[in-house]
């Protein structure tokens, strides 16, 4: 579920006060976000200028009703000067209302701006960043960050700033109405400003703790809840219990340390405002036997009244402000992480061959493709793929692939055999460039991969992945992943070649079962064939098949092997798998240990070789 | 609803009283200085008398103190309360799911128990501790304002009359109309995350199919959705604020334009006047305030119907038998399947388990095979019951499972799950899972007899290395020979394991077998599997098809009576399996 924006009485679970770290830098970002909206936020400031000019001016107005139309009894003068009020009220209440209707315009248009960017911005970025950032944190971009910065623009911006104006003008005001009066109003401000930065600290200090115990909680709740089948089986109960008791008490001795806390700042800082309000009103009263001047004091009473709350308010915006600005930078980290590079300029395009095997490009489909070269050359697209003393790690100075040289001739299929670890799924994500190669070349067509812009490179590339991702939708949206305008007629064809026909005939609606919560609901087994039928949709020249039928009992195995052959027929495929019965008709098996290719061949050469692979395929005989 | 929620809070009662009261008398005290200023200007100006200003003044400081000092009261048994009760509120949530079933856990789902127990609580301690500071407070400002206002002056006080019911009649269009625009709000922005999640799961099939345009596509739908609901949502919400601001100055000028007539008649005292307008703007400042608990409330109330259904949930496997007949231990380990049948879901049509007959006599060692769905792993979970029999009945050691208090059944079964969990600790803390005054012999013979010895003894820190969280520092061959570890610590009668092997080569899958026979010779086992090299040896082997036993015997028999058995023999005959 998504988290929304600070809950009552205080920051959001999680949130925190987290210090931006550049705060100027970050607010140029966002104000680069803000520029198209000029002329609104021009037009922002004059309203928020006109409404608190308003506010602050209709107070002022009760002197002159006092003393000059009230106790002197000039009645077509009050009405009078009470329009003059209203229509101040009115302007006031216009503009308010003007510049919060547009900020809510720009906040919100500005964010749903932001959030495509981050979202645009994902899909460029290389599968590196993937693996080295929890799922968990990115979504929290989406979540609290981008909540946190869209809180912020629609009311902190205006708030603070009406806030400030306010303070100032009354000020002002408080001056011009009777400056001795005004030294007894400094100096409880003075005071309030103590109390504010005091209690502000030590809350911030608790609030620390609490969000530190309150992870705790979160954390212990996530994992023991995650495990909790386990729980039972163990009949772990009491021992789980106990230990969610604890942490469970410390939140909330810590919560209620910080809440308090931060629960005293409105009582203090509205009583404080009330002392201010009877010492202003003694000293007023004072100086009115003297001047007589009512209605002043009245005003300058509704003043001092005012006066407080901006202080309370600002202190609470600055704060939403600052985790605003740490959440905004933490999505402008995103987005300015370098995307996948990719400066290959060759495509893939459709093209016809004539009489003479020439080929010419052409824009209809007919199942040929070609690669076209920046210099305006065409390439058939064939499936020869070749790794040349390929060096590979995923950090830096930890190699994985140690000098792997192999290659694929079109049709080919290959098959990769080796325990966990010894970099079986690397090498097939380094043929689609998921990854960079440290050293060595990769060709496909004798073009170097990295010439070929990735986007063509992925499409003539199918993979059935190790892991069995599906998206929310129906069946026959997810096999129509692999090509989007595939007819119904091959979405079925390509679930038939799967194998998966059969079961989704068996689901309530069909081909049109919505599945949720990524397929929850099928079997590893099923969404395996899901996944091949995905890549038979797309029909491409490679296969990559990693582990593509594990989870399948080698009964439905067997019934699917003849759908396997004919996707796999005429095709380059490059095969992982656990079972060496989806191996052995390969026209090349790389066993390979430790990033290293220890031996290569057919099943009957490397049974002959007597290694590695007869030990494991004849091991296994004798087991058996 | 109330009744569930009530009793975590009432343990706090005292505090709760104490807060409402401090939260009351606050407002009061607050109140009551305006009406002294009043008294400062019509007795102490009009007379020029200073001693009765200064007196006066003393008095506002005095109540000021006063109302500061229950103010703060306020802020503490409300704080102490509110996170009093959310503790108490998050335990008895946790306490109660500790008595889940495992249908009942699927019935929540895990994301959603841990968001009720999470996000929901959370929301709920801090709905009653503001409640206790505001809804409190709001409500008596505004009689105690209201009261003082009639006293003042009974005539002006009719403004009111027309007043508050506009303000009432523009927040209740507001709270009705912004109400359900929030909710949509909220559905739009889980729609627009699932899409985020999606993606970042399955980053390598949207890369892999060159899909990340249609993934954009997708994604700006659902965000020009969100930004349209939210741009109207939010709209609405901004007109709140000057609408009430405009009644608030309305009124003050209405008081304005009555009030000086009133004072020029000298029906009025000025400083009545002035204190008249002090009220006016606290008691619209407690009808905002209200509108806003208003706001907060409809919120509370989804997460606290949410918190309830989960503590009403009624555990769906109790040991209500079993208390009554007493039974201990199973004597042994046999197990009977009597005339079976099984369903996850009482509304399903097609049974999981359909007429099971069986008898596994004590100690000896089942191997159970079959196809995907084939109904293997719901076959062992009605032996632990962590599901029911539908129909039928299944008995280990000669009695019906319910005969035995959960505790009892589940110390004498041993499972280890298909999707199995190691926690947050050391390996030897996760080891104790299983017997918990397990010596350091005790624990190494252990992970001896499940393979687990050899990557432990290059462990630097060997038992006490520390797993990371949900297990991350361990293979996945490595984390299911610590979870047979855990298991066989148990020294259950009956061993469960559940395609537990899958991640473990099949020498070392041979050698843990082996072991077994070794250290659990008395023990029951029964083993799923992929593999039939992994079940050949085994004294009886099931075979399931379609939620039925389509057969068993042993390896033999089976080669020569079982169609199904003889073709997945021979397609693993064809080629063996390594670790992968």
């Amino acid at each position: 579920m998504a988290k929304r924006g600070p809950g009552p009485g205080g920051p959001p679970p999680g949130g925190g006060f987290r210090k931006p770290k550049n705060i100027r830098g970050t607010l140029g970002k966002l104000m680069a976000y803000l520029g198209r909206y000029k002329p609104h936020l021009v037009l922002v400031a004059v309203l928020l200028v006109v409404s608190s000019a308003c506010t602050v001016g209709g107070s002022y107005l009760i002197r002159p009703l006092i003393n000059d139309y009230i106790l002197p009894g000039d009645f077509p003068g009050l009405a009078r000067m009470l329009a003059v009020m209203a229509l101040v009220y009115v302007l006031g209440a216009v503009c308010s209302f003007g510049y919060s209707r547009i900020m809510v315009h720009i906040s919100q248009t500005t964010v749903a701006k932001i959030r495509a960017d981050l979202f645009g911005k994902m899909q460029d970025l290389p599968l590196k960043f993937f693996d080295t950032h929890t799922h968990g944190e990115l979504m929290s971009r989406y979540t609290n960050d981008i909540e946190t910065v869209s809180e912020a623009l629609n009311n902190s911006f205006g708030s603070l700033i009406s806030c400030a104006l306010n303070f100032s003008g009354t000020i002002a005001m408080m001056l011009f109405l009777n400056p001795a009066l005004s030294l007894v109003t400094f100096g409880t401000l003075a005071v309030m400003l103590l109390v504010v930065k005091n209690i502000g600290s030590r809350s911030r200090r608790y609030f620390a703790a609490q969000q530190k115990a309150l992870g705790e909680v979160n954390g212990y709740i996530e994992e023991m809840i995650e495990g909790q089948k386990v729980i039972k089986v163990f009949n772990h109960e009491k021992e789980a219990k106990a230990d969610f008791q604890r942490r469970n008490e410390a939140y909330r001795s810590a919560a209620a340390r910080a809440q308090i806390f931060s629960g005293m700042m409105m009582p203090a800082m509205g009583n404080l405002n009330y002392i201010n309000y009877a010492v202003t009103c003694c000293v007023g009263a004072l100086l009115a036997i003297r001047n007589g001047d009512l209605g002043g004091l009245a005003a300058f009473l509704q003043y001092s009244r005012q006066v407080g709350q901006p202080i309370t308010q600002m202190s609470q915006q600055v704060n939403t402000l600052l985790s605003a600005v740490a959440g905004a930078e933490r999505i402008f980290e995103i987005m300015e992480t370098p995307p996948e590079t990719d400066e290959g300029k060759v495509r893939l395009v459709r093209a016809a061959e004539d009489a003479e095997g020439n080929l010419t490009r052409v824009h209809y489909d007919n199942n040929t493709w070609a690669w076209l070269k920046p210099d305006g050359t065409l390439v058939p697209l064939r499936g020869d793929v070749r790794f040349d003393h390929v060096v590979f790690g995923y950090d830096e100075g930890r190699t994985i692939l140690h000098d792997i040289s192999l290659f694929a001739k079109p049709g080919q299929k290959i098959a990769f055999v080796g325990s966990t670890g010894a970099g079986k799924t690397t090498i097939t994500s380094l043929i689609n460039r998921f990854y960079e190669i440290q050293g060595g070349t990769i060709t496909y067509d004798g073009i170097d991969v990295k010439d070929i812009a990735k986007e063509s490179l992925r499409r003539s590339l199918g993979a059935v992945l190790q892991d069995t991702h599906l998206f929310s939708g129906t069946v026959a949206e997810n096999i129509r992943y692999g090509r989007l305008d595939a007819t119904d007629e091959e979405v079925e064809a390509a679930a038939r070649l799967a194998g998966a026909d059969g079961f989704i005939r068996h689901l309530p609606q069909g081909y049109q079962t919505v599945l949720s919560g990524s397929g929850g609901s099928l079997s590893q087994g099923e969404r395996q064939l899901l996944n091949i039928a995905r890549a038979a949709c797309a029909n491409p020249p490679v296969l990559i098949l990693d582990e593509a039928t594990s989870s399948i009992d080698t009964r439905t195995e067997k019934l699917i092997e003849k759908g396997m052959d004919r996707l796999m027929a005429g095709r380059t495929v490059f095969v992982i798998a656990h079972r060496l019965s989806t191996v052995r008709n390969a026209k090349a098996i790389m066993v390979l240990e430790q990033g290293e290719v220890i031996e290569r061949g057919d099943h009957d050469d490397l049974l002959a070789q007597k290694g590695r692979y007869y030990q494991l395929y004849t091991g296994l005989a004798e087991l058996a | 609803m109330r009744n569930k929620l009530w009793p975590h809070a009432r343990p706090y009662s005292l505090w709760i009283i104490a807060g409402v009261a401090c939260s009351a008398m606050e407002a009061v005290f607050e109140l009551l200085i305006p009406l002294v200023m009043s008294d400062i200007v019509d007795i102490g100006i009009a007379n020029g008398d200073q001693a009765f200003i200064l007196r006066k003044g003393g008095l506002m400081i005095a109540l000021a103190v006063a109302s500061l000092c229950f103010g703060l009261g306020a802020a503490v048994t409300s704080s102490v309360a509110g996170m009093g009760f959310g503790a108490n509120l998050r335990r008895a949530e946790y306490d109660h799911i500790q008595t889940f079933a495992f249908s009942n856990i699927e019935h929540f789902s895990t994301a959603s128990l841990v968001t009720r127990l999470t996000n929901d609580v959370h929301n709920l301690q801090m709905s009653l501790m503001m409640s206790m500071r505001l809804m409190v407070r709001a409500p008596v400002m505004l009689v105690a304002a209201l009261f003082f206002s009639i006293r003042i002056s009974y005539r002006l006080s009719n403004i009111f009359l027309v007043a508050l019911p506009l303000l009432a009649v523009v927040v209740s269009i507001l709270l009705v109309k912004t109400g359900p625009l929030f909710r949509s709000l909220q559905e739009k922005t889980d729609a627009l995350n699932l899409v985020v999640q999606e993606n970042l799961a399955g980053i390598r099939v949207v890369k892999s199919f060159v899909r990340g345009d249609h993934e954009r596509e997708k994604f700006a739908e659902r965000n020009n959705d969100l930004k349209s609901t939210s741009l109207r949502a939010f709209g609405k919400v901004v007109i709140n604020m000057p609408l009430m601001m405009l009644i608030v100055y309305g009124t003050i000028i209405a008081v304005m334009w009555f009030g000086g007539q009133m004072v020029y008649a000298g029906t009025l005292e000025a400083g009545k006047l002035i204190t008249y307008f002090t009220y006016i703007s606290q008691i619209m400042m407690s009808l905002m305030m209200v509108s806003m608990i208003f706001m907060m409330l409809t919120r509370t109330v989804a997460c606290a119907k949410r918190v309830t259904e989960v503590l009403s949930e009624t555990p769906a496997i109790t040991d209500d038998e079993a208390e009554t007949q007493g039974t201990g231990m199973p004597a042994d380990g046999s197990i009977d399947f009597d005339h079976v049948y099984f369903k996850y879901n009482a509304e399903n049509a097609d049974w999981i388990l359909e007429d099971v007959n069986l008898h596994i006599p004590s100690g000896s060692t089942v191997g159970i095979l079959g196809g995907t769905g084939s109904g293997k792993t719901s076959l062992v979970s009605l032996i632990p019951r962590l599901y029911e029999a539908n129909k039928g009945s299944v008995s280990v050691g000669g009695k019906p499972v319910t005969a035995y208090t959960m505790e009892r059944l589940r110390d004498a079964v041993s499972v280890v799950l298909q999707k199995n969990t190691l926690f947050t600790g050391t390996i030897r803390e996760n080891l104790l899972w299983g017997d918990p005054g397990a010596s350091e012999d005790q624990l190494w013979a252990a992970c001896r007899a499940a393979c687990a010895d050899e990557f432990l003894e290059r462990m630097p820190q060997g038992l006490d290395t520390d797993l990371g969280q949900g297990g991350v520092n361990v293979s996945g061959g490595q984390k299911q020979r610590l979870c047979i570890a855990r298991a066989i610590l148990k020294r259950p009668k009956v061993l469960i394991l559940d395609d537990s092997t899958s991640a473990v080569d099949t020498a070392t899958d041979a050698k843990i077998r082996a072991a077994f026979a070794q250290e659990l010779k008395d023990a029951t086992k029964l083993i799923i599997a992929q593999r039939v090299t992994s079940v050949q040896e085994a004294d009886l082997i099931l075979v399931m098809d379609g939620g039925k036993i389509a057969a068993q015997g042993t390896h033999e028999e089976l080669l020569r009576s079982c169609d199904i058995y003889r073709e997945v023999y021979q397609s693993q005959q064809e080629g063996g399996s390594i670790d992968g």
